[in-house]
């Protein structure tokens, strides 16, 4: 029975894949569950494994190639199995070709379609995994029950990946929406949704929403700076470390930065929270994400319900995202849907800066350098750390007063931290 | 090695032994998905290709019961619905004639089915010989090797009895017996008021005989709805049935004419004689003399094969489906295990089998059919239930056919309608369940299944009229 391996969509936001390398070459015997090939995402570098055993009978696309998802990338079959029809299918599917063996889109070429007529290995489009296909065309495909679940619980079934069958969405998906854990989908996971009470939208609402998109963009940002005394929090953070030592963990100013996120956020629900076109996401549990650069990027891995974490454990989890994320290995419910991030410039020097929101998120916090100055106290000139953070808003979710007063609660509990370690 | 048979290969990508519901269907399944596929079959006096079901199961006992309710309409309908039928006797033996016949016809069919998908199919006794490969004693003569890269046991499962008890394929039988008998028997008791025990009750019943059926447990029907076995019970008296409930069976003695049979009831012990006696007392799964052990196969603390969610036993490459994988044992669990198992194996897009939605028939008179949790499970898996009934003393259809006995009830989640379990009695019960299983499998809410036109008049609108009642609104009653 020959299986086909295609390029999966292996995130929410991929639309095609590079071949890294094949693992297995053409002849070579397959076991379903082995490793054939890697790909690179739009976030990271997958390894895609076959589905079926026998040998890996026709290799389609060549490494370094980029191809859209659906594409099929390689047969699996038995040694003598005709597998002709597969490959004139994929042939027949391809509306042309381009010269280098990496087919791209489907565009037919404006002059010389030709058909069937390729002499390189060549990409085609086949089915896509029927995992994916919930969300094409704008129909969820979903059980009855599940709608009602979702509907009463205000999951949005746009944000639950299917496990049913041709991935229907079904009740068990929803239960596990609302419980915040992902059931374990047929192939690739996509990023999971983190809970959230649904804010129904006032009519003003939407008007503000309109008005800003005119004016600003897709995303409407506002910016609000703040300079926050780091002085009681190093000392904290030294005392802390000191005893910590020879535990091989240590905390650092990131750390402390997602803990008193998570705290001043609890205190400021509405801040956690995401603008989706015809309600507002108010999230029940923070997840921080904190952008980190890769050779080629950025990626913000995600610490997910930072909230009931201790600073130790949330120094151990990150360590290990992050790791993992300038290895490129993170898997896409590692690094999707934080309801908070946090973008630390600091170690480059940088003062002050701003950040771009990342969707979903409402908010990014961009967090300088800390500094000796000197600052103003009681009317005298006293030398201070000091470190400037910028928190940029979406305003269709979050009010300038909002913030503020988030921002607020975030700068008194860094400036008074013995909170954190409670 | 020793040159084949004709018509067999040396080695098949799948070889499935058994040809019953579970495994030919496993077959034919495979072979559409593009595996050779080899389907033996031992052939034995319970079996055949088309298994227990198709040759002394499911099928002639349906062959049977349409006789026996064709009995009971002559007898009791035929005059108050104008059909004044002033002679009649009853033909026993022609009865069973016919039954023999429509299993014949349709194991004849399995054969088509095998050569039309190219399955092999082969007459023998098969046993897992090590190493991906299976021996069979050929019913021809002779022993072959055959390689095979799967393997799927489908061997089912036959009766069994209690010591004391023995069969002795005269008086004292199985279900396999009686669907053979050249008489019948004047009296008999049956011994397990399970699905088996009650069709053969209804059936002798019909024929005349004087039928006593004992059940060791409180209810008759055990694994049914309490309401539902309520219905049969007083249908069954109401026919001159002696229904025993917590009896056992105790002793037996073999007179020279008779059986003495000594039951323990609950206002102490009874003797019982009869012609005949008819243990239904469960079946025990066929896993003697297959080289399970050496193979790697194995067994679960009730000596059935044990399997995972695809069918998968302990061993590699090895597959096991039907009775012999455990209950519940019925011919549409094996098939459907049959093709998702024939489906993993070629890695064709398939879906664990869900055990909770599997839907179970009965089809004495009158029918009992019934899917998913009763109310009493669904109130300890921890659901708050609301339950929807429906009388069939109520529906159109089921008047005019003269069977007002019966009813629809339905189990569901009073906060999001998920239809936890329906449990029906009456007139063609068994054509009704298909709907409320679909959709269960579908995860339809009642208010769907009260929200679909059904036509007018059918028994189906006592679905629909039961799903408005966990609604709070049935139009009808």
């Amino acid at each position: 029975m020959a299986t086909r391996i295609v390029m999966s969509k292996l995130s929410p936001t991929m639309e095609e894949g590079r071949i890294i390398q094949w693992v297995k070459k053409e002849g070579d015997p397959v076991e379903s569950g082995d490793v054939v090939v890697e790909v690179e995402t739009d976030k990271a570098t997958m390894e895609v494994e076959a589905m079926g055993s026998g040998v890996l009978r026709k290799i389609l696309v060549e490494e370094n190639a980029t191809v859209p998802t659906g594409t099929l990338l390689a047969v699996v079959a038995a040694a003598d199995e005709d597998i002709s029809s597969i490959l004139a299918e994929a042939e027949a599917a391809v509306p042309s070709t381009d010269g280098d063996g990496a087919a791209t889109t489907a565009e037919p070429a404006a002059t010389e379609p030709e058909p069937a007529a390729a002499t390189q290995p060549v990409a085609v489009s086949a089915p896509e995994p029927v995992v994916e296909s919930q969300h094409d065309g704008g129909r969820v495909k979903a059980s009855p029950l599940a709608r009602r679940i979702a509907q009463d619980s205000g999951v949005p079934l746009q944000s639950v990946q299917g496990t049913g069958t041709g991935g229907r969405i079904i009740k068990r998906d929803i239960e596990a929406a609302i419980s915040g854990v992902v059931a374990a989908p047929v192939t690739a996971a996509v990023g999971p949704e983190p809970p959230y009470q649904r804010v129904e939208l006032t009519q003003l609402r939407k008007a503000i929403a309109r008005n800003l998109v005119q004016s600003l963009g897709p995303v409407p940002h506002f910016f609000l700076t703040t300079e926050i005394d780091m002085g009681r929090a190093l000392d904290l953070r030294a005392e802390l470390n000191r005893s910590l030592e020879g535990s091989g963990v240590k905390i650092g100013v990131n750390e402390i930065l997602i803990k008193t996120a998570a705290q001043a956020l609890a205190e400021h629900p509405n801040v956690n929270a995401a603008f989706a076109e015809d309600h507002i996401r108010r999230f029940t549990r923070v997840d921080v994400g904190l952008a980190v650069a890769v050779s080629d990027g950025l990626i913000t891995p995600v610490l997910r319900n930072v909230g009931p974490k201790g600073l130790r454990q949330i120094s151990t989890e990150m360590r290990g995202l992050i790791e993992r994320a300038r290895e490129r290995k993170l898997a896409p419910e590692e690094y999707y849907g934080a309801t908070f991030t946090i973008s630390n410039l600091g170690m480059y020097g940088i003062d002050e800066f701003t950040a771009v929101i990342n969707p979903p998120a409402a908010t990014i916090l961009a967090v300088g350098a800390t500094v000796e100055k000197p600052v103003v106290i009681d009317g005298s000139i006293e030398i201070r750390s000091r470190m400037r953070v910028t928190l940029s808003c979406d305003h269709r979710a979050v009010d300038g007063a909002m913030g503020a007063e988030f921002l607020a609660t975030f700068r008194e509990m860094l400036e008074n931290p013995l909170r954190l370690v409670l | 090695m020793a040159k084949k048979p004709e018509g067999i290969k040396d080695s098949y990508d799948l070889v499935v032994i058994g040809a019953g519901p579970g495994g030919y269907v496993a077959a034919i399944r495979a072979a559409q998905l593009g595996l050779s596929v080899a389907c033996i079959d031992a052939e034995t006096d319970e079996g055949g290709l088309g298994g227990v079901c198709l040759n002394w199961g499911c099928i002639p006992t349906k062959a049977l019961l349409e006789s026996a309710g064709l009995a009971r309409h002559v007898k009791e309908d035929a005059a108050s619905f104008g059909v004044d039928i002033t002679s009649y006797s009853l033909n026993f033996g022609a009865a069973v004639q016919r039954s023999r016949k429509v299993s014949e016809r349709l194991t004849k069919g399995i054969k088509f089915l095998f050569d039309k998908n190219g399955v092999t199919a082969i007459l023998g006794r098969a046993k897992l010989a090590g190493e991906k490969k299976v021996e069979v004693e050929l019913k021809s003569g002779g022993k072959t090797t055959i390689k095979a890269t799967n393997i799927i046991i489908a061997t089912g499962s036959r009766p069994k009895t209690f010591p004391g008890f023995e069969f002795d394929g005269d008086r004292v039988i199985s279900s396999r017996e009686a669907l053979e008998l050249k008489r019948l028997p004047g009296s008999i008791m049956v011994a397990g008021a399970g699905s088996i025990g009650m069709e053969f009750a209804d059936m002798f019943a019909a024929f005349d005989s004087k039928v006593t059926i004992v059940e060791a447990l409180p209810q008759i029907l055990p694994l049914e709805d309490e309401e539902v076995a309520g219905v049969v019970g007083r249908s069954f008296k109401k026919r001159g049935i002696a229904v025993k409930a917590k009896t056992k069976v105790k002793s037996l003695e073999k007179l020279k004419t008779k059986l003495k049979v000594t039951i323990e009831a609950p206002g102490g012990d009874e003797l019982v004689e009869c012609d005949m006696l008819l243990m239904a007392v469960g079946r025990t799964p066929n896993v003697e003399d297959l080289g399970l052990e050496a193979a790697g196969v194995k067994l679960d603390e009730n000596g059935w094969i044990q399997i995972d969610e695809y069918n998968r036993t302990s061993a590699d490459g090895i597959y096991a489906i039907g009775d012999v994988a455990g209950p519940p044992m019925l011919a549409h669990k094996g098939s459907h295990e049959g093709a998702v198992a024939a489906e993993h194996i070629t890695g064709a897009s398939t879906h664990p089998v869900d055990r909770n939605n599997i839907p179970s028939c009965t089809y004495c008179h009158p029918e009992v059919a019934s899917v998913g949790r009763s109310e009493k499970q669904a109130k300890e898996d921890g659901f708050d239930v609301t339950v929807g009934k429906f009388p069939f003393s109520a529906n159109g259809r089921a008047l005019a056919a003269g069977a007002p006995d019966g009813l629809v009830k339905i189990v569901a989640d009073a906060k999001y309608g998920e239809v936890l379990g329906v449990h029906m009695v009456g007139h063609n019960v068994t054509e009704l369940i298909a709907e409320v299983t679909l959709g269960r499998a579908l995860e339809t809410t009642v208010e769907e299944l009260a929200g679909t036109v059904h036509a007018h008049p059918t028994l189906a609108e006592a679905v629909m009229e039961a799903g408005l009642a966990t609604l709070g609104r049935p139009i009808h009653i």
